[in-house]
Formats: C-alpha cells, sequence, structure tokens
C-alpha cells in the first residue's frame, strides 16, 4: 500500500499556519519521501485566513493544490466554515477547541481530533505554540510521519535567532500527539 | 539518495540553477509573482563573484542581458508576464543578434494587468517569437521545482549551443510552491564557449560586431534562412513526459503546472479503469510534434487542456493534422486548478469516441 | 623635397569613404574619438555599442569589438557589457532621438547609478536616418517633417537639455557639451571626451559629452550655413561648457 497523505492547514494570519505547513512537508522530505507545499497568497488571503497545502507520498506527486483534502488542519471558526465542507468522507478533522467549538464539527462524517491547541501551549509556557500542539496531534491521528521526523525538522525552519525555542516547540508538538484521543 | 536534497520554492531553485549553471550576470526589476528570484540573487549574486542590477525597467534589464550575452557571459533575466511583454524588443535583437541569454516568464494572470495567479496565457508569445520579426526562442516549460532547477541549469547550455535566447515558461504554481530538490554539482564553465564569436576587446584580431541589422542586398534573406535552418535543428532538444500513454485511448496534452495537476485526474481515472494517458510537453519550441503524431498514428485520441483559452491546442492539432484531432478545456485564469477541475472534462472527452 | 607627414589618420579609424552627407559632422566625432581610444591605449579592450539612427555603422569606421543596441537601449546593453566585462573600455555613441527621447530613462538610470561607461551624445537637433522628423532637441520655430511649421512651445515642448540634466545625477563623473563648429571647439571637444574616458579608465563614475552637430541634408542648409547655424543659433540655446566634473570638485 503506497503512502499517499494531504491535507490543508488553515488559521488566522499569525496563528503559525505556514510554518507547521512547511515544517510537516520539511520533515516529510527529510524522512525519504516526496512532498509538496503550497501557500495561498493574493486575493484568496483575504477575509482572515491564511492557509497552506501539504502533500506527502511515496509516489511522484501529481497535484499539489488539493480541493478535496483527506485531511484538514483547523486553527479557526472561518476555517473550519471554509474547508469543512470539502474534506473527503472520513477524512480526518484536527479543529483547535480552543477556538472553535468541536460541535460545529461534522463528526458524523469525518473522524474529527479535538486538541484544546491554545490551552495546551498555554500550559507549556506560550499561546504561540498553539500551531505546533495542532500540528502533533495530526501526525498523531493521521500517522503520516513519525513525530521523530517531525521534532528532528523543526532546527530547519525555524529562523536562526528563534532556535532557543526548539525544546519547547518539541515539548509542544509531543503534548498535542498526547492529546489526541482525550478531549 | 545521491546528493542532499533542499526544500526550496520554484522562484529560488531557478534562482539557484541558474548560480549552479555558472550565470554571473543577473538583471532583474520588480513584479509578482516571481521576486523570489530577484530577493534571492541580489545577496547570493554577488556572493558568488557575480553582478546584481535592479534595472531600471524590463524594457532595461532585458537590454543589459544583451549586452551581457554579446560578451559571452552566462546571463540571465526574470520577470512575469506585463515585464516579459516589454522584454519583446530585446528578445528580437537577441534572437537576429544571436545572442544566448536565459529569460524566465513566471506567468501571471492577463491581458494587461490581469492578475498575480497562475496562467498560462503566454504561450503563443513565448513559442511563436512573441517580439517582431521571423524567430523562435527555445522554451522550457518546468512543472516542479526540481524541473525549475534542472531546466534552468540546462538553459544556459543550450543558449550557448544555439546562440539563441532560452525562454523558461513558469507559472505562479510552480514558482510558489515548495518542493526537495536535488542540486547539481557546479560545473566548471568551458572557457572556449563562444570563443569564435563573443566580445572581448578585439586584443590583435579583427574586430567583431554582433548586431541584426543587415541591409546590403540578400542578407537578411541569408541571415533569415540561416536562423530558419539554426530554428530547425532545434527539434534535437525534444523533452516530454509520457504518462500511461501506452494502453490509453484518450491522451490529455497538457503543459507545466495544469500537465502535474491533470496527472492527478489522470491517474484518479485509471483506478476507475479509464485508458486514459498523460503527455506532457517539456520542450514547447521545439515542441513534440513527431511524438504526438506517433501517438495519433496508434489512433489515440487527444485531450489538451490549458490554464487559458486555448493555445497550446493548436499545436497539438498541427501535429497530428490529418490523423485525427484534439478536444480542448480551458480552465480560466482568476481561478486556481484542482484535479477535480479536470474529471468531467475527461470523461466527457473519453465518452466522446 | 621630402614628404612629411604631419597628419595622420588614427589607425583604429578605416580608411573608407563613410556613408555619412557631406557636412555631417559624424565623422569629425568619429575622428576625435578614434584618436582619445588611441591616446589611452585601450583600442584593444574596447567594446562600443552602437545605437540606432546614422551612427548605427559606428562599426563600419571605428574597428573595435561592438554591439548593436536597441533603439534608445544603448547604455542599458552598455551596462550589461561592462557588468559582463568590468575589464573592458566601453563606450555607447548616440543620437538625440536615441537618446533624448526613447532612450530617457535608459541614459537617466545608467547614468545615476554611475555604470562605468562613456556616454558620446550627438545632437543634431532633428531625426536624421529617418528623414528629419522632430527631436526632443528640435528648437524653438525649427522646421521638421513632423512640425513643418515650426516647432511650437506650446504644443510640443521646449528642446531638451540633456547635459544640464544628466549633470544633477549623483552617479555622473564628467559632463560637458562641446561643438565641432570651430577649432577651437573641435579642440575642446577631445579635451571633452579624454576627460570622460578618463573618468571611466580612472574608475570615477559616468562620463557624459553632448556635441553639437549639423544635419545640411535635413536642415536643408550647406555644408557652411550649418556650420553657421551651430555658432549663431544652437550654442546660445544649447550653452558649451563643463556642468560636473567630480574631479575637480575633489581638488576645491
Amino acid at each position: 500500500m503506497s503512502l499517499y497523505q494531504d491535507v490543508i492547514i488553515a488559521g488566522f494570519g499569525g496563528q503559525g499556519v505556514m510554518l507547521i505547513g512547511n515544517l510537516l512537508a520539511y520533515a516529510g522530505m527529510e524522512h525519504g519521501l516526496n512532498v509538496t507545499y503550497i501557500p495561498v497568497y493574493g486575493p484568496e488571503m483575504r477575509g482572515g485566513t491564511a492557509n497552506c497545502t501539504v502533500v506527502v507520498s511515496d509516489d511522484a506527486i501529481g497535484s499539489p493544490i488539493i480541493r478535496s483534502p483527506k485531511s484538514l488542519i483547523i486553527m479557526n471558526r472561518p476555517s473550519l466554515d471554509k474547508f469543512q465542507p470539502q474534506l473527503i468522507d472520513g477524512g480526518v478533522l484536527v479543529v483547535n477547541s480552543s477556538l472553535v467549538d468541536p460541535a460545529l464539527a461534522d463528526a458524523s462524517r469525518v473522524r474529527l481530533v479535538p486538541v484544546a491547541a491554545n490551552e495546551i501551549a498555554d500550559s507549556l509556557g506560550n499561546t504561540r505554540m498553539a500551531n505546533m500542539v495542532a500540528l502533533g496531534a495530526y501526525v498523531e491521528a493521521t500517522g503520516v510521519l513519525p513525530l521523530s521526523a517531525v521534532e528532528d525538522s523543526l532546527g530547519h525552519v525555524i529562523a536562526k535567532h528563534y532556535s532557543h525555542l526548539i525544546p519547547k516547540n518539541a515539548e509542544a508538538l509531543r503534548a498535542g500527539a498526547a492529546a489526541v484521543g482525550k478531549a | 539518495m545521491s546528493a542532499k536534497r533542499i526544500f526550496i520554492k520554484g522562484n529560488e531553485a531557478i534562482a539557484q540553477g541558474a548560480l549552479d549553471a555558472g550565470c554571473r550576470c543577473y538583471f532583474g526589476y520588480p513584479i509578482t509573482p516571481q521576486n523570489d528570484i530577484p530577493e534571492m540573487l541580489s545577496s547570493a549574486m554577488p556572493a558568488a563573484g557575480g553582478e546584481f542590477v535592479q534595472a531600471e525597467s524590463e524594457v532595461a534589464s532585458a537590454n543589459m542581458l544583451l549586452g551581457a550575452a554579446a560578451c559571452g557571459v552566462r546571463a540571465m533575466t526574470t520577470s512575469s508576464s506585463p515585464g516579459v511583454s516589454l522584454m519583446q524588443e530585446a528578445i528580437s535583437y537577441m534572437a537576429g543578434s544571436e545572442l544566448p541569454g536565459v529569460i524566465v516568464n513566471m506567468n501571471r494572470g492577463g491581458p494587461g494587468l490581469g492578475d498575480i495567479g497562475s496562467s498560462q496565457g503566454d504561450y503563443y508569445q513565448s513559442v511563436k517569437g512573441g517580439g517582431h520579426g521571423d524567430y523562435r526562442t527555445l522554451v522550457l516549460a518546468p512543472a516542479s521545482c526540481q524541473e525549475c532547477y534542472d531546466l534552468t541549469f540546462e538553459a544556459f547550455d543550450l543558449a550557448f549551443k544555439y546562440r539563441n535566447p532560452v525562454l523558461l515558461l513558469g507559472d505562479a504554481i510552480v514558482g510558489q510552491m515548495k518542493e526537495p530538490v536535488t542540486p547539481r554539482p557546479a560545473l566548471p564553465l568551458d572557457p572556449e564557449a563562444g570563443a569564435d564569436w563573443k566580445l572581448t576587446g578585439r586584443g590583435e584580431r579583427a574586430p567583431r560586431i554582433l548586431k541584426s541589422l543587415f541591409l546590403d542586398d540578400g542578407a537578411l534573406a541569408g541571415q533569415n534562412l540561416h536562423l530558419q535552418q539554426k530554428y530547425r535543428s532545434m527539434q534535437a532538444e525534444v523533452r516530454y513526459e509520457a504518462f500511461e500513454t501506452a494502453d490509453a485511448e484518450l491522451i490529455v496534452v497538457a503543459f507545466g503546472s495544469i500537465g502535474r495537476i491533470a496527472k492527478s485526474t489522470v491517474r484518479s481515472l485509471r483506478a476507475q479503469g479509464f485508458k486514459v494517458g498523460l503527455f506532457r510537453p517539456i520542450t514547447l519550441f521545439p515542441f513534440p510534434e513527431a511524438e504526438l503524431r506517433a501517438l495519433a498514428g496508434q489512433g489515440k485520441r487527444f485531450l489538451t487542456i490549458e490554464h487559458n483559452l486555448g493555445q497550446m491546442v493548436d499545436d497539438v492539432r498541427l501535429a497530428v493534422r490529418g490523423l485525427t484531432d484534439s478536444d480542448f478545456f480551458g480552465f480560466l485564469p482568476g481561478n486556481m486548478p484542482t484535479p477535480e477541475d479536470f474529471d468531467a472534462p475527461i470523461r466527457a472527452a473519453v465518452k466522446g469516441a | 623635397m621630402q614628404e612629411q607627414l604631419v597628419f595622420k589618420r588614427p589607425d583604429v579609424l578605416a580608411d573608407v569613404p563613410t556613408h555619412y552627407c557631406p557636412g555631417c559632422q559624424h565623422g569629425v566625432v568619429h575622428r576625435i574619438v578614434a584618436e582619445c581610444l588611441e591616446e589611452f591605449g585601450v583600442v584593444e579592450k574596447t567594446i562600443a555599442v552602437s545605437a540606432i539612427g546614422c551612427s548605427v555603422f559606428l562599426y563600419n569606421y571605428i574597428l573595435v569589438d561592438t554591439v548593436e543596441a536597441p533603439h534608445g537601449r544603448a547604455p542599458a546593453v552598455a551596462t550589461g557589457v561592462k557588468r559582463a566585462r568590468k575589464d573592458a573600455f566601453v563606450f555607447a555613441y548616440q543620437g538625440d532621438g536615441d537618446l533624448a527621447s526613447i532612450g530617457l530613462a535608459e541614459i537617466m538610470h545608467a547614468a545615476n547609478r554611475g555604470e562605468r561607461i562613456s556616454v558620446i551624445f550627438v545632437n543634431n537637433t532633428v531625426y536624421g536616418m529617418t528623414g528629419g522628423q522632430m527631436a526632443p532637441t528640435t528648437m524653438i520655430g525649427q522646421k521638421t517633417t513632423t512640425c513643418p511649421g515650426g516647432r511650437c512651445l506650446e504644443r510640443e515642448g521646449g528642446p531638451m537639455h540633456m547635459a544640464e540634466i544628466i549633470a544633477t545625477l549623483g552617479g555622473v563623473a564628467y559632463c560637458a557639451r562641446t561643438a565641432v563648429n570651430t577649432m577651437k571647439n573641435m579642440a575642446q571637444t577631445k579635451r571633452a571626451i579624454r576627460r570622460a574616458f578618463a573618468t571611466q579608465i580612472n574608475d570615477e563614475g559616468f562620463g557624459f559629452v553632448e556635441i553639437l552637430a549639423t544635419c545640411p541634408t535635413n536642415w536643408k542648409l550647406s555644408s557652411v550655413a550649418s556650420n553657421e547655424r551651430i555658432g549663431k543659433e544652437m550654442i546660445p540655446e544649447f550653452p558649451l561648457g563643463v556642468f560636473k566634473d567630480a574631479a575637480k570638485e575633489d581638488e576645491s
């Protein structure tokens, strides 16, 4: 069975969705897989959501742009409204339950993975790591990559002057993974 | 895996490919969606011992390219559609004067100011000359970040091999997306490249003149015949990707980003039992005519898909003329295409049998 | 009696009749440029950029490596040449339609960047090769094929004073206007071109010399009358002089 996973990661500008998209794709590459990462830019960025699409596969990747993704990481309410209808039946929906009421998710159609990303990040000392918590939960829920591959890639996507934050971010990834199934 | 893969945008892969190919002069002017290239090269080019100039316009940057090319130095300019329109004057002069240079067009929506999204609206401009006069440029169309790197790298060799401008026709999708790219070792440049024509200062030899003006009786006719022969010889450079075409009844013809997006659709339809394949021209000039014609000779049918209102489809039809035709589906610039967008058109074309 | 050679053609100047009309002063300017190239010893490492207009055939007369630029783009082409070959001596030779109209952006920005190139600008107030149309330097009242009633200030604007404009730009090391209508002015032209070339050789900046010249054919004047017009009409409109000399400013 060949490996193929695609995900749209969406949230407010500033929530770090592009960063975790880069991180996931970079980790996939370092894990020996083919990956694509594409951000939205320009007119599509208006309206309060930033998003990017990541595809990970052991085969050559066709489209980097996905309309009906197999999975979503949703960091805010407008992103849920925009992308949940596009998620395939049975797709993985990681929702930041700190900002989005999980009751809004169509749990009968999709596989809901709520994670209180902001609260967990807060408890680790910095709300801004909510993106890492969500990604940790995503990696755990989908099994697309070993979490260690993602942790090992932190140094390549976090700017050098923030490198002292890498251990904390790794902790946030692990906390997100640990939260899956507990909410 | 031999060399270490790097994770970069298509735009950055173009800049890196140029550096690794020994490009040492870059001239450019800001325009979205290709600004990553001048931004990266503004520091990387001087660091490599080369020259970076932000020109006053695309008119000027293309003419700076002409000047550097006349010296036999590997040089490049990059832009996007409206800027490439402004470069056509210099490209025509370069073709007429037989100067090697690399021009990158990260195609955006048009006509006019259009938008900053992806488009393939500049196909005609790219492959039919673009400027005035009877000339052609080699046109390479990358569909991945690796191809952005590889084709830029090879564009310089091709430019010098044929003493001709080479155009890399990408688009906003392949420019903005990131993928792993395996760089090549930077090769030592052939010091003899252009030895018999480049300007160095005449020294002890006779002066050289690089020009496109031919006023003497018959001189221009001779020059045009010479150029035509050169353009025909470029057929040796044809490149394409054929995916699942062997037993296909319908072949989707698409280039660049649209080619790879259509590949996803073709895969999905294959999995559902449809006998479809994909033919992706990588060189748009020379166009892989003979290869398409051979497929037509096997009784296959064609659907051309483009991110415009139908341009390459003309070349597909010319390639298969007398044998069959090509259907066409145009996905309009202004929207981002997904594999789902091509599903119904391909199904319809399959049924059309 | 032994023959004594007292006036010699520079070797870099081709020993051929030119295509220029009788009374045209491109030939005089070519000769002065050729003399300066030889005197600086840069002939072997010179790359010339010829422009569009009567002087496009520069390469038939000054025997150096030459690339032909599109109309108005010579300063951009010369920028590319110089950036690619820093050791070369690079000059562009442009007329007034080429430089002051279609090529205004290129000359202004090459000058402002301080490109280490020299630009020889021949101003004869008219488009010569295309048949005498109005140029940006055409004088008020001057009749051309596209302002047959004479250039009108209200309708077409006034003549552009390029030397004065170029002198305002930061990258310029030397900028002057001269003429070749008298022996004295020819000598001054040679001094100006030498100085402009020196700024390139000494890596000081951009060098620019505007030279007022005749176009008897399109002015519809005799050679003599054309030469007289330079002194009577053109110099009062386009005053001769050095408008910038960075080396002298440094001294003071």
